[in-house]
């Protein structure tokens, strides 16, 4: 089973420039530890261990089919084949 | 150097003035790798605060697929500081992630909600790095207002 990944400008630094890459796994957490292997340091961009806990950084928005993820379980959000899964930073400021 | 039209740089003002005293936030998009501001697209505020701004993650999502789709990219993201002056802020700096666009900045501090002069200024943000950069305002007629939407 695959699922593509849209990275954003600022992260195509760990996918060699692609827009777009493969992945797979049951879950966001699951496929985004597949990511990793293949795009060492994505990982660190998209999760952050808070007390040994993982957890999406706070401004990363992560959506499956269009659905932001921290509306449908985050991590634990399900995945399955032929997903879309696209990453975007959080346009923010002060 | 950001080169923009009257009508695009009047309505980012409009926007900054009419959503004082919270900061106003939005894009204006163009042909991907033309460095052409021409589709302003103002954005929900979703902290609605004075010193804070974030797309709304739902719309975020949707003007990136408009802009995908039609070949787009952010060529200015701007927003507005309403009680400093127009330069980024440490979070501005820290969360800039469009390093090919206009960093675009508009202070509301002197004249609030009123008409009357603002500061607008325009930076690049790349690894954390600021280089403020000269703006150009063209007489050139902005797109017909049919290509403009206020929300994605």
């Amino acid at each position: 089973m695959t699922v593509e990944v849209r990275i954003p400008t600022i992260l195509r630094t760990y996918t060699d420039g692609e827009k777009a890459v493969q992945s797979e796994g049951e879950t966001l957490g699951g496929l985004i530890d597949n990511l990793e292997s293949a795009h060492p340091g994505l990982r660190d961009r998209l999760i952050d261990d808070k007390d040994g806990q993982p957890d999406l950084r706070r401004f990363v928005n992560i959506y499956v089919n269009d659905e932001d993820v921290r509306f449908s379980g985050g991590l634990q959000a399900p995945v399955a084949d032929g997903d879309q899964v696209v990453v975007l930073p959080a346009v923010a400021g002060g | 150097m950001l080169t923009i039209d009257q009508a695009t740089y009047d309505a980012i003002v409009a926007h900054a003035k009419r959503d004082h005293p919270d900061e106003a936030c939005g894009i204006v998009a163009g042909p991907e790798g033309s460095d052409r501001p021409e589709r302003l697209v103002e954005m929900t505020n979703a902290a609605g605060s004075p010193t804070f701004y974030e797309f709304d993650s739902t719309e975020l999502l949707a003007l990136y697929k408009q802009m995908w789709a039609a070949d787009e990219e952010p060529v200015v993201i701007y927003h507005s500081h309403t009680a400093t002056e127009a330069f980024p802020s440490r979070t501005d700096i820290g969360l800039a992630s469009e390093p090919g666009a206009h960093y675009v900045l508009v202070s509301t501090r002197e004249h609030g909600n009123n008409q009357g002069p603002v500061e607008f200024r325009s930076y690049s943000i790349v690894d954390g790095e600021v280089t403020e950069e000269e703006v150009a305002v063209s007489d050139e007629s902005s797109p017909p207002e049919s290509q403009r939407s206020t929300t994605p």
